[in-house]
């Protein structure tokens, strides 16, 4: 395959249609290959400078604004979601607080309702023990009068019936010392 | 292609004939200018980068499209290789290390496609896009820095006596760069398609055919895998060299 000479259009092929030499090497088709590859370089190049690079570089930056406009828009729901909770808190803390309130004024009208009640029962209890107090204390000076006054006129009948004399003076004196004893 | 190798009949190997640059219309001699598979090749990678691209981010949708999302991956991979690489102040060279890896990757991945021609495993091809780079970084270079780009050579915290060795060590590898990063690829490129063909030619033999059709399937996977990698490792050379012009201190 190796042969040193080439055919006379300079052309690195044989007869037959197959390469003499490596084709790599043959400088005939050089220039060719270089001018194509300049101009395909330079097609190349001018798409991509031109069209797609800016607009793939456009695509990405884009993208990557979305990305972080929504990480940003999801942290402000997530505070504001927070700031509902604390909120929320806040207000069943309050509402807490407001029915502690009620239930203790409600508790303290009751017990002053209660105390003074009790005050008026009280007094109306004391009252009447004073006033049944004093009907006893009466009946017991009405029973110990009768009982002194019976036992006046039965020592009188009975020292009468006995036909001794007796003054009332005497009697009453007798009477007194008996019912003390 | 081979196809005229059947009337030679018999196990004819012709792996170089794929490589061979043919006028698409006509028999003509091939000029600078004349239209052949190579420029058909290369016109089939440039509108399908711009199918890509361009059709493909044509809705400039938030919720991206599959085709849109393929563009946007590839984009990102190499600004980021390019951030990374070069720095900040290396981003504004990213459109053409872009056009550089877009036409290396979709030359490399249609060329798989039987029948096929593969541009970049032309050495001419991969020589101006090599030295290009190479003339490019260098002129950038002196540009940016002055003659204090020539301290890329000058290693100031090797040993005195060593430095001078160094620095012809540096400029040898210097020059050597736009070399190996041409023939990297072409290498890459054409030694695969060639040996897929030779596996090809050896299919014709019955008694070996099952092994050379395996043969065939596990070298294409292996070229798939390179394909992608060449256009990589040219990229990320390209970055580095750019590296090197625009921050030389070591």
């Amino acid at each position: 395959m190796a042969t040193e000479t080439h055919d006379a259009a300079g052309v690195c092929v044989d007869a037959g249609g197959s390469a003499l030499g490596m084709p790599q090497l043959c400088a005939d088709w050089m220039p060719n290959q270089i001018f194509w590859l300049i101009v395909t370089l330079v097609a190349i190049y001018f798409v991509m400078s031109r069209i797609a690079l800016p607009r793939i570089g456009a695509v990405l930056a884009e993208r990557s604004g979305t990305i972080t406009n929504d990480i940003a828009a999801a942290e402000e729901l997530k505070n504001k979601a927070s700031e509902a909770e604390a909120a929320y808190e806040k207000a069943l803390v309050d509402a807490r607080a407001e029915a502690a309130k009620i239930v203790a004024e409600a508790k303290a009208e009751i017990q002053a309702e209660l105390d003074v009640e009790l005050q008026k029962a009280d007094a109306e209890i004391s009252a009447k023990t004073a006033e049944s107090e004093a009907a006893i204390a009466e009946i017991r000076d009405g029973a110990v009068k009768s009982v002194t006054t019976v036992a006046k006129d039965t020592a009188k009948e009975l020292v009468a019936a006995m036909g001794g004399t007796a003054d009332a003076k005497t009697i009453t004196a007798a009477v007194n010392a008996r019912m003390k004893g | 292609m081979a196809t005229e190798d059947k009337a030679e009949g018999g196990l004819v190997f012709h792996p170089l004939d794929q490589f061979i640059v043919k006028p698409l219309f006509g028999d003509g001699p091939v000029q600078w200018y004349t239209p052949t598979n190579v420029t058909l090749w290369m016109g089939i990678a440039l509108l399908a980068i711009v199918g890509v691209f361009v059709l493909g981010s044509r809705g400039r949708a938030v919720i991206p499209t599959r085709l849109q999302s393929i563009g946007e991956l590839i984009y990102g991979f190499i600004y980021k290789m390019v951030e990374d690489v070069t720095g900040k102040d290396g981003v504004k060279y990213f459109p053409y290390i872009m056009t550089l890896f877009l036409f290396i990757l979709f030359a490399n991945y249609l060329a798989l496609i039987p029948m096929s021609y593969s541009p970049t495993s032309m050495i001419a091809v991969t020589a101006v896009l090599g030295f290009g780079v190479f003339i490019c970084v260098t002129i950038l270079g002196f540009v940016k820095n002055g003659a204090s780009f020539l301290g890329l050579f000058w290693m100031s915290d090797a040993p005195a006596i060593l430095r001078p060795i160094i620095a012809v060590i540096e400029v040898i590898s210097y020059f050597v760069r736009p070399v190996s990063h041409s023939i990297r690829l072409a290498g890459n490129i054409m030694a695969g398609h060639a040996v897929l063909k030779v596996f090809a030619g050896f299919a014709a033999l019955t008694l070996v055919s099952p092994v050379a059709i395996f043969g065939i399937v596990a070298i294409y996977g292996l070229e798939v895998l390179v394909a992608g990698i060449q256009a990589y490792v040219f990229t990320i050379l390209t970055c580095v060299y750019l590296k090197d012009a625009l921050h030389p201190a070591h």
